[in-house]
């Protein structure tokens, strides 16, 4: 039983619809997983392992199709089954846990339906068995209050319990296989760790099968008996965790495990010049009733990089709001090279504004769909410098090879011609073009790739180097901290709990909230979750 | 990923009405040089029958049907066309400079909103234009106006899920002003639901101008205009004669074509798969 081969798939191709007809996007791959086996996709985006574990199931998304190949479950071949014979096999023997939970759960269903709905549907349960199933399941997944739970609203629940609620669902009917799309990639590095903690348990105290897409290796490790790695629609390598791990063969998964050592050079210590370039001076914030910052300062010395860390609702991304006068705060002030700020940005100066400039989290709702890369990046050199025609031109240009994009080749693209890493550097590209002093970058890489993130990052360095800017570095992620910055400030629940210089941050004794969130994130060790769950309960256990 | 693939095929209702948008777009054009007769000239005695010189036959002054026709295409679907874009001027600059602006800009423009289309139209529309008299550019800017609330709320309710994204804001920071920040920035975003809107429109923009016309208070004789030209003829309708049916048949045949094609560019716009 324990060797049985569950799922097996046999050169699977997959074609997605565009512009010029089909193309292919997976192109001949195999799969195998036995039964209570865990097998971990990893690759970057585009890398087609969403579209295998989809297809794992017999299913393609819109505008895909299964082109070939054979999908065989338990002896079914899911290629050729009629939409019958796969609907019945979905939700009863295979199931799917997606990326995002709160936008998967129906928002006006209580969670109790939307998970008795399945094995209801499937006539495996009558209604009061299915409910109990899943009360025994919040159970077991940690879930708090778990008879009471259910009958809330998804909106009601946070992100990770929302996630574990999921698996929840997609386990009342004990299936033999789940497909787990990157489950925890929204969630905050200690929530993470109760999700992967609570999903792991559960699989594997009912032998269920597995397959778990992720882009993060650190979370691959703790999760996966077997890693695949996937490159644009191919295989790559496929070993044991372990042994991928300790002994990775092609070169492209070696370069997967060498993005986490990119380190900035450090830099002198600060020369403690009177003026900062940038201080933010007990600032208070709040929206509406709801305060949000809490005496909140901290100072930016020209050319080095502050990190601001916390989860999310730590206020992080309010203080970032608060520096470029979006969101005017109650108390406190913001300076700029000694100059107050005004509090709105509507009632500073062009060129106060010029000198602060801002890139967003998501490039692609930061570039507007509508205009070229030549537009997007002339205006703010004609509208702060007032420079026209030629040099205008010759200047976007200029900006084009300082990001390392081809002009003649990109210049006149819209921004969903690019990629996600090229649209954030056209978002850098965009901040550079005013010339300013402080630039704040408000999590750019965590909508990206590892690969595609080592890329930017090295890019903001160097660009710092060359031009002499301060970044002020919003990011909940530690790694990204380690690699770029030179002073840290720990956030949470508004208020600053830890300021110090990188080295000393990561040096214990750290404050407890800074503790629990370096302790979080996921190490490339098989056994580190296993070492810090064993930790945290005997820390549990002892009095303190 | 989504159905942006560069018309492979057009479905055979969009062609259709293509076309027939196409016949009465060279109808309207070239009125003045295929009517056999002239718009206002009395040619033969009333009600005449179809015959191989007046191929229509006759209206109740005796006017040649077909040159009618023709010309009312000019007439009617040209006022359809000034009026519609008239109401998406007004209305749409109000929408998205409400959304802009925010604050008691949008209430305003809102609330008015509210209180014109709390009032039947062609109710609305009768008492205007008897206060205002039936020249064409009153009748013009009150169907525009009327209409321009309509457009008002659809461009507010799209721009409104424009406005909150970041590149708005990033242009915000940047110290736009909030002529840069409708134009540039929220306009070309929000064009497909806006021009699928401007045929489902023009529809309706033609339709109120017919009735109001077949009421007596459109355009007025001795112009050519469809509406008109159903009540004047109406009485033939009792004889068992189609005649008078066919200005009404332009009317919706017109009607159902434009529909064809923004049904199609929705469909487009949305997203939506077949």
């Amino acid at each position: 039983m324990a060797d049985e081969l569950l799922l097996n798939i046999r050169g699977l191709k997959v074609e997605a619809r565009g512009e010029a007809g089909w193309t292919e996007i997976v192109h001949g791959v195999d799969l195998d997983l036995k039964r209570g086996e865990i097998l971990g996709l990893i690759g970057e985006s585009g890398s087609g392992k969403s579209t295998i574990g989809l297809a794992a199931m017999g299913f393609a998304r819109d505008g895909c199709r299964i082109s070939g190949g054979a999908v065989t479950f338990d002896g079914v071949e899911l290629t050729t089954a009629s939409d019958a014979e796969r609907r019945a096999l979905r939700g009863s023997r295979i199931a799917y846990v997606a990326q995002s939970a709160a936008a998967s759960f129906n928002p006006s269903l209580k969670l109790i339906d939307q998970c008795t709905e399945v094995a209801t549907v499937h006539g495996k349960m009558d209604r009061r068995l299915a409910q109990s199933a899943s009360i025994d399941l919040f159970k077991r997944l940690h879930l708090p209050k778990p008879a009471e739970i259910g009958f809330r609203y998804p909106h009601q629940l946070s992100g990770g319990q929302l996630q574990r609620a999921m698996t929840a669902m997609a386990m009342v009917c004990r299936p033999e296989l789940i497909v787990f799309d990157e489950p925890t990639t929204a969630l905050d590095v200690t929530t993470q760790i109760e999700v992967l903690a609570a999903i792991r348990e559960v699989v594997r105290q009912f032998g269920t099968s597995a397959i778990y897409i992720t882009h993060d290796l650190a979370v691959v490790a703790q999760m996966a008996d077997r890693v695949k790695v996937l490159l644009k629609g191919e295989e790559v390598e496929e070993a044991p965790t372990r042994t991928m791990l300790a002994t990775p063969k092609e070169d492209y998964t070696r370069s997967l495990w060498a993005v986490r050592s990119l380190r900035a050079e450090a830099k002198p210590a600060t020369v403690p010049r009177a003026v900062p370039i940038l201080a933010v001076d007990r600032v208070s914030a709040s929206y509406g009733a709801i305060s949000v910052l809490d005496d909140v300062s901290f100072a930016l010395h020209p050319g080095r990089t502050l990190a601001v860390v916390g989860e999310s609702g730590s206020g992080k991304s309010t203080t970032a709001r608060v520096i470029t006068g979006l969101l005017p705060p109650t108390r406190g002030e913001v300076r700029l090279d000694g100059e107050v700020l005004p509090a709105s940005y509507r009632q500073r100066s062009k060129e106060q504004l010029r000198r602060i400039q801002f890139i967003y989290q998501m490039a692609d709702t930061a570039l507007n769909p509508t205009q070229t890369i030549r537009d997007i990046l002339g205006r703010p050199i004609e509208f702060y410098l007032g420079v026209r025609g030629k040099e205008k031109e010759e200047r976007i240009r200029a900006l084009l090879r300082s990001i390392e994009l081809e002009p003649d080749k990109y210049i006149d693209r819209l921004p969903r011609e690019l990629s996600g890493g090229q649209k954030q550097r056209i978002g850098i590209a965009r901040a550079l073009a005013a010339e300013p002093q402080v630039v704040i970058c408000d999590e750019v890489t965590s909508a990206l790739d590892q690969l595609v993130t080592e890329g930017i990052l090295k890019l903001l360095l160097d660009l710092q180097k060359r031009l002499g800017l301060s970044y002020v570095f919003i990011t909940h992620d530690l790694a990204t901290v380690e690699a770029i910055a030179d002073e840290v400030v720990v956030m949470q629940r508004g208020r600053v709990v830890e300021a110090a210089a990188k080295a000393d941050l990561f040096r214990p004794p750290h404050h407890p909230y800074t503790e629990l969130l370096l302790s979080s994130v996921p190490q490339m060790d098989p056994d580190w979750l296993d070492r810090l769950l064993a930790e945290r309960a005997a820390n549990e256990g002892a009095p303190t | 990923m989504g159905p942006s693939s560069r018309l492979p095929h057009l479905p055979p209702t969009v062609i259709v009405g293509f076309a027939i948008i196409a016949l009465y777009a060279f109808a309207a054009v070239f009125a003045g040089v295929i009517a056999p007769y002239g718009e206002t000239q009395v040619v033969a005695g009333e009600f005449e029958p179809w015959s191989s010189a007046y191929w229509l036959g006759t209206d109740n002054l005796g006017r040649d049907m077909l040159s009618r026709l023709l010309y009312g295409a000019r007439n009617t679907v040209g006022i359809a066309v000034v009026t519609t874009l008239l109401a998406f001027a007004v209305g749409g600059a109000a929408g998205l400079v409400a959304v802009v602006l925010g604050g008691w800009v949008d209430q305003f423009f809102s609330r008015l909103v509210d209180v014109l289309m709390a009032i039947p139209q062609l109710v609305f529309a009768l008492l205007l234009l008897t206060i205002l008299g039936t020249a064409i550019p009153s009748l013009v800017i009150v169907i525009a106006l009327l209409d321009a609330t309509r457009v008002f709320r659809l461009a507010r309710a799209v721009g409104m899920n424009i406005v909150v994204m970041d590149y708005v804001e990033a242009a915000k920071l940047r110290g736009e002003g909030w002529r840069w920040l409708v134009f540039h920035e929220i306009l070309p975003n929000v064009m497909p639901p806006l021009v699928a809107e401007f045929g489902l429109r023009f529809c309706f923009v033609f339709l109120t101008i017919s009735a109001l016309s077949f009421l007596g208070i459109g355009i007025q004789p001795p112009t050519a205009d469809w509406g008109s030209m159903v009540r004047d003829n109406a009485s033939l309708i009792s004889f068992g004669d189609t005649t008078p049916l066919l200005p009404a048949a332009a009317i919706a045949i017109l009607t159902v074509g434009v529909n064809f094609v923004v049904d199609w560019f929705l469909h487009r716009s949305s997203g939506l798969k077949d």
